[in-house]
């Protein structure tokens, strides 16, 4: 036999603890159909009965104003657990049984588990659970959910509800005469036509038509126009009565009620206090500190800066393991594959990807585990409050300091991880709007890119230019922010009420299992796509090959150097291994022979798919000074930022570079008549912008929840990038700036 | 007592909520965390920039924007 049970609650009451608490590691994370809601899922075995439990997102009420409420009620209705079990905050018991009351009146088997009584107590707040439990006809069960205290008996009574199968009669509660009255109305019409009642109680039905709850509407006016049409008169009337007599609306009276029913069982000595409740905990003489108008500000850069260091110094030894283990595992193709369009497949294209994929693994698993942190201490709402001011101008909200920050905010961050930050974000616009900009930053791949422009043509003004390439990126990505707020994601922010949760010390396992379901998932979902991408783009800079007769011909000149050069260079060129030092002679034809390769590689490169693609928007990227090289340079970019300067080098004929060493082909630009300081600036200015790194439009689609997010990114970015750089190369060549 | 606006309230001023003068999402929100008539509350901080506010009400630390806050009216004492 199986069971489901849903965990539902407040946010911040320890659902995710208790959670972890019940299932252990065996839980599995998805998204709830067709949105980006997390899902968390788990299952134990109770006297042979699997028990499946799912964990509802964190919420304050049932409305339909935001998605994690909708999808919570949707789930209590649709599903019908066998039993619910409703987390409350025994040390803010009166907002917390709030979203009880509603889940009473939804008729949903429930059983309380009255948590963080230790926090209570130590607060000096006594609770008379069994007198709480009468009032509330409920059982109802303590539970410390950090120590797991009370889980057992929490789920023994779950399970009576699961054996009793009896589904409960919905609470009915008064709202004074004029709403009760319409309610009974509303409800015998409800009845009398069977309007939506297999699914919900017809009182609730007729609450949400007074409380204007819109997806109940248009589930009623598809059902049954003709009635639901009445109903709607009929709240119409109420509201209009409420509006002349009290100055009010049947909503506010609502509330005004179910909170008048809390206070009423609590006044019967359920709940005692020792000390006043406005008194000030811990919690708040930390916040006197941390968010005072001086030193927060000062604070809130340590911690951030820490938290960057964090990921990217010390993730650093790990990303290195992961990058030699595939430079190894390259360096064996290399030896054991026979030359060929398959072994070039394997390494640029399977290897390199595989470790592409995994090369980011590091860096997200210790940005999740400093968020987490963050998160779970408190902290980050702290950081929201105090941001908000700034963030709003932008449309943003004060948690998108954390995505942006991540992905290169501070110089050299990455988007990828970045974009998952974004993930602390609860209003969906400012979500999305974040989602969008935050690849703007400067992540550390586009940092090779600005460091060879710079070195070949800013030298004397090197520190200079990349506080402005910094100060660029950022107001770039704010304003940005504003155009998409005004435009596409136009609308009202999202309200910032918002519970300040009490500080509190994050428990290690639960900071371990949250990142490593966010690592998991990542390596899951995103890797399959970003292996697929990564070969495919292989293709492009490989395919078409160059034709026999051109290949022949790069033959044909190495050979002739080989004639050319006395038959004991040759022997020493073809014995020497990779690491043999050789003799001056050699040297020089084997520099001769690189030289013919480079060539090759370059004709090739031009030859193929992204070669053409580049020469044939030369055209227009001329307009921002860019040539064919550039172009392909920047499609290769599309890969990681850093193959710019690798793809240059080989449309250079200079070979891979590496971009940690970057000399010869500063020196190259710097000296070729198609570059100049303008079109250097232009570039940099095209790569600040530019589409984001496909992995970082993999994470985008995935986090806003759709493809068509990560195709506009990288249209969006690059016309605006396009758009930037050409008005730069432009004006700066009317004007005839740096002698462009 | 005297009726003010919650964004005139100083620091530490303690009041009643008096009116909570919006509908929509906004009136929801601000009900469903308990800012009722009726209810006691305390402004616990401002952000830096005076904006959003932390107030204390039921035990528990809720922050609002200004112009959030613009929306309740509080009593206060003289
Ligand atoms: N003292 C104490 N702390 C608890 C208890 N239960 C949870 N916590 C702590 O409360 C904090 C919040 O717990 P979570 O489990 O993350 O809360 P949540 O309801 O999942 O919150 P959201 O993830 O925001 O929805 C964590 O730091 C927990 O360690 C408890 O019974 N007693």
């Amino acid at each position: 036999m199986t069971a489901t049970i849903a965990l539902a609650g407040n946010p911040n009451s320890g659902k995710t603890t208790l959670f972890n608490a019940l299932t252990g590691a065996r839980q599995h994370v998805g998204n709830y159909p067709g949105v980006t809601v997390e899902k968390k899922q788990g299952s134990f075995v109770e006297n042979g009965t699997r028990i499946n439990i799912v964990d509802l997102p964190g919420t304050y009420s049932l409305t339909a104003y935001s998605l994690e409420e909708v999808v919570a009620r949707d789930f209590l209705v649709k599903e019908k657990p066998a039993a619910v079990i409703n987390i409350v905050d025994a040390s803010n018991l009166e907002r917390n049984l709030y979203l009880t009351l509603q889940f009473m009146e939804l008729g949903v088997p429930l059983c309380v588990a009255l948590n963080m009584v230790d926090v209570a107590e130590s607060r000096g707040v006594k609770i008379n659970i069994e007198k709480l439990g009468q009032m509330l006809d409920l059982p109802v069960l303590p539970t410390v959910a950090r120590s797991g205290q009370g889980k057992k008996e929490l789920i023994e009574a779950a399970s009576h509800l699961i054996i009793g199968r009896k589904k409960p009669e919905p609470l009915l509660i008064s709202y004074g005469e004029d709403i009760d009255n319409t309610l009974a109305e509303m409800v015998k019409r409800i009845e009398a036509g069977n309007f939506l009642t297999t699914t919900y109680p017809a009182r609730w039905i007729a609450l949400k038509y007074l409380e204007n709850d819109q997806q109940i509407l248009e589930l009623g006016r598809e059902t049954n126009a003709g009635l639901s049409q009445d109903l709607e008169k009929m709240a119409a009337w109420l509201a209009d009565h409420f509006s002349k007599t009290l100055d009010t609306d049947p909503e506010a009276v609502i509330a005004d009620h179910r909170y008048g029913y809390i206070k009423s069982i609590l006044k019967q000595d359920v709940i005692k206090r020792n000390v006043r409740q406005d008194r000030l905990y811990l919690s708040d003489k930390i916040d006197r500190v941390v968010t005072n108008r001086f030193a927060g500000p000062l604070i809130m850069l340590a911690v951030i800066y820490g938290l960057y260091h964090f990921t990217f110094t010390y993730s650093e030894v790990p990303v290195g393991w992961v990058e030699s283990l595939f430079g190894l595992l390259g360096g064996m193709a290399e030896t054991h594959l026979p030359d060929g369009l398959f072994k070039s497949m394997i390494i640029a294209g399977v290897i390199d990807g595989v470790g592409g994929v995994l090369g980011f693994v590091p860096l997200i698993m210790f940005m999740f585990l400093g968020i987490s942190l963050l998160e779970d201490s408190g902290y980050l709402a702290r950081v929201a409050f105090m941001l908000d001011r700034v963030f709003r101008i932008f449309g943003l909200h004060g948690s998108s300091v954390m995505p942006f920050i991540v992905s290169g905010g501070i110089a050299g961050g990455c988007a990828v991880p970045g974009v998952m930050a974004a993930r602390t974000l609860k209003s969906p616009k400012e979500r999305l709007a974040t989602l969008l900009t935050a690849p703007f930053m400067n992540c550390g791949a586009k940092l090779p890119v600005f460091a060879l422009l710079v070195a070949a043509f800013f030298a004397e003004h090197e520190a200079r230019i990349m506080l402005l390439i910094t100060l660029t990126s950022w107001v770039g990505a704010l304003l940005a922010a504003k155009l998409l707020r005004s435009t596409i994601i136009r609308g009202e922010s999202t309200p910032f009420v918002m519970e300040l949760p009490p500080y509190r010390f994050p428990t290690f396992r639960g900071l371990l299992i949250h990142t490593w379901e966010r690592t998991w998932q990542y390596i899951k979902k995103a890797g399959t796509v970003i292996l697929g991408i990564s070969i495919l783009l292989w293709a492009m800079m490989t395919f078409p090959g160059l034709p026999e007769n051109q290949m022949a011909g790069f033959e044909n000149q190495r050979q002739a150097i080989l004639a050319a050069s006395p038959a004991t260079v040759v022997s020493e060129i073809e014995s020497a291994g990779e690491e043999t030092a050789l003799s001056a002679e050699a040297e020089a034809v084997q520099d001769k022979l690189f030289a013919v390769d480079a060539l090759e590689s370059e004709d090739a490169l031009r030859h193929s798919l992204a070669g053409r693609l580049g020469t044939s928007l030369e055209g227009i990227s001329s307009l921002a000074g860019f040539d064919w090289r550039t172009n392909i340079a920047l499609v290769g970019g599309f890969a990681a930022k850093e193959v710019v300067v690798s793809t240059l080098g080989t449309a250079y004929s200079l070979g891979e570079v590496d971009p940690e060493e970057t000399g010869s082909l500063s020196e190259r630009l710097a000296a070729s008549p198609a570059w100049s300081p303008l079109t250097a600036l232009s570039l940099i200015i095209f790569t600040i912008f530019y589409a984001p790194c496909f992995v970082a439009v993999v994470c985008i689609a995935r986090e806003a929840g759709s493809w068509k997010w990560g195709v506009f990114s990288m249209v969006f970015n690059t016309t605006l990038a396009f758009g930037l750089a050409a008005t730069v190369y432009q004006v700066g060549s009317m004007l005839n700036l740096m002698g462009g | 007592m005297k009726e003010i606006n919650m964004r005139e309230m100083k620091v530490n001023q303690s009041g009643i909520v008096s009116a909570v003068k919006v509908s929509g999402e906004l009136g929801r929100r601000i009900r469903d965390m308990g800012l009722l008539p009726g209810t006691e509350i305390k402004i616990q901080g401002r952000a830096p920039l005076y904006d959003p506010v932390a107030l204390r009400l039921m035990g528990f630390t809720l922050t609002l924007r200004n112009s959030e806050a613009d929306y309740i009216d509080v009593k206060v004492e003289d």
